[in-house]
Formats: structure tokens, C-alpha cells, sequence
């Protein structure tokens, strides 16, 4: 049965967010649209499982709601900050770039991670080296670099370490 | 009130867009323009979105939230196009301000 059930959703998240994507892009809930959908969510992931080699599970889909709700509030408070410095001088800013090293292995990860880093605080990250092991960041204005990567090590690569996991 | 609330969200939206667009005028190196369209646009656009959605779920009959949709994808894209773009950068070594801490070269 549960193999059975492998075959038929290779990807089940990606199942459940095409569907979900197609009924807003219809934006309705009709009958007719749930049917469709389901059954583009389902053939879609079925017929492309090919292109997809690894399987990633969300070990803690709660982690993963608490971690998007921090990363909304930090894209709020990045654009005040950003807009403050944006709106000074420029004589005053102390741009500059660094390297994170990862501990986050998973390739989910990694992109979900340099995306929050480019939404967040007046980071934008720049080059991932080709062995995964370290992400290269510039920062608009930054005065202590080993705290910028603590704090981006702790509030965003230390929770998704623990969401994603490849199986 | 409605009207008020949708007023404040379309002027949010406004500010942080156009703050965008100064931060892309007036910084004085690549990297540090692509800070500004990446987030100030991310909350402009969004508050603009989240007053298309409210007026549209009140005012019509259905609840509209392909607004969702919207701010996800451009949640999505901005991020990477920043990343492609800077890597870019690097590889045909513009300049940086002298000023930059580590310079990459």
C-alpha cells in the first residue's frame, strides 16, 4: 500500500502546492476547479517525477509556519531599516561582502536560505562556492561581520536544518 | 474606515516602492543598488497587494486571493534574479566601491 502510494505521489508536497496554486490562480473553489486541479496535482508530479531525483520531506511543518511568520516580520523590519539607509547618506555606509559557511546540506535548504538572506536585513546573498560548503553575502551596511553570521546561522539556518531533510 | 485602511496600505506601498526606486538612483555601486528593488519593492508591492485583495473580497460578491499568488512568485524571483545578477557582477569584476570590506575579486 505504501509503496502503491509512493508511486502515485512522488512528490506529495509538491501534489498539495500545485493544487493549491491552481485553485488561486482560478481564484475560486468551485466544484469543477477542486476536480481539475486535483487531477493536474496529481499527473504533473507523476509524469515529471523523472526530473526530480531527490525527495525532500518537511520533518516539522510546524517549524517550517513558525519560520515563515519570523522571516514575513524580519522582510517588514529589513525594509524599514533598508529605506532608513537608503534615504541617508550615502558618505555613511559601510558596505561589504562575507562568507557564510554552511551546515545546511540539503539543496531546498540552501536555496530557502539564500532566498531569506536576500529579503532580510540589507543582505543580498551573491555566490554559493561549487562544493556547497560556503554562501558569499554582501551587506549594504555592516560594522561586525562575525555577528551578522551568527545571527544569520541562528535564526534562519539552524530551523530550516531542522525542517528539511533529504529521504 | 474601509476606505481609510486601504488609503494607508496603497500610501505604504507607494513610499517603500518609490524609496526602491531612489535606492537604485542614488547608491553609488551595483551591489549595493540591488539592494533597494530587492526589499523595499518586496513591501511595497505586498502592501499594494493586500489592499487589491481586501477591496476585491469586500467590494465583489467572491473572496480574491490570487494576490497570494503574486506576492509569492515575487517572492520567489526577486531573491534569485538579485543572486544571478550580483554572481554576474562578480564574474566580470565591476566595480566596487573602495570603501567595501573584502573586496572580491
Amino acid at each position: 500500500m505504501s509503496a502503491f502510494f509512493t508511486k502515485l505521489f512522488p512528490h506529495p508536497i509538491l501534489t498539495l502546492a500545485l493544487w493549491g496554486v491552481w485553485l488561486l490562480l482560478n481564484n475560486t473553489v468551485g466544484a469543477g476547479h477542486i476536480v481539475l486541479g486535483l487531477i493536474l496535482a496529481i499527473s504533473i508530479p507523476f509524469l515529471t517525477s523523472g526530473f526530480w531525483p531527490e525527495k525532500n520531506r518537511i520533518r516539522a511543518p510546524f517549524a517550517l509556519l513558525k519560520y515563515a511568520g519570523v522571516v514575513l516580520w524580519d522582510i517588514l523590519v529589513a525594509n524599514m531599516a533598508v529605506a532608513k539607509l537608503i534615504l541617508g547618506h550615502n558618505k555613511d555606509l559601510r558596505p561589504g561582502f562575507f562568507y557564510v559557511d554552511l551546515d545546511i546540506q540539503t539543496p531546498i535548504g540552501i536555496s530557502l536560505l539564500a532566498n531569506t538572506i536576500s529579503l532580510t536585513p540589507g543582505t543580498v546573498s551573491c555566490d554559493l562556492t561549487e562544493d556547497r560548503s560556503r554562501l558569499l553575502v554582501h551587506a549594504l551596511h555592516i560594522e561586525d561581520i562575525p555577528a551578522a553570521v551568527k545571527e544569520i546561522k541562528e535564526r534562519y539556518e539552524a530551523p530550516l536544518n531542522k525542517i528539511f531533510t533529504v529521504c | 474606515m474601509f476606505e481609510w485602511i486601504l488609503s494607508a496600505l496603497i500610501l505604504v506601498g507607494a513610499f517603500f516602492t518609490l524609496v526602491g526606486s531612489i535606492g537604485l538612483y542614488k547608491l553609488p555601486d551595483f551591489f549595493m543598488r540591488l539592494h533597494g528593488p530587492t526589499k523595499a519593492t518586496t513591501l511595497g508591492v505586498g502592501a499594494l497587494l493586500i489592499a487589491s485583495a481586501l477591496y476585491f473580497s469586500f467590494n465583489t460578491d467572491q473572496i480574491s486571493l490570487h494576490e497570494v499568488l503574486i506576492t509569492i512568485f515575487l517572492f520567489i524571483t526577486a531573491p534569485v534574479s538579485a543572486h544571478l545578477m550580483a554572481k554576474a557582477a562578480i564574474h566580470i569584476k565591476l566595480k566596487q566601491v573602495k570603501r567595501t570590506q573584502n573586496i572580491i575579486k
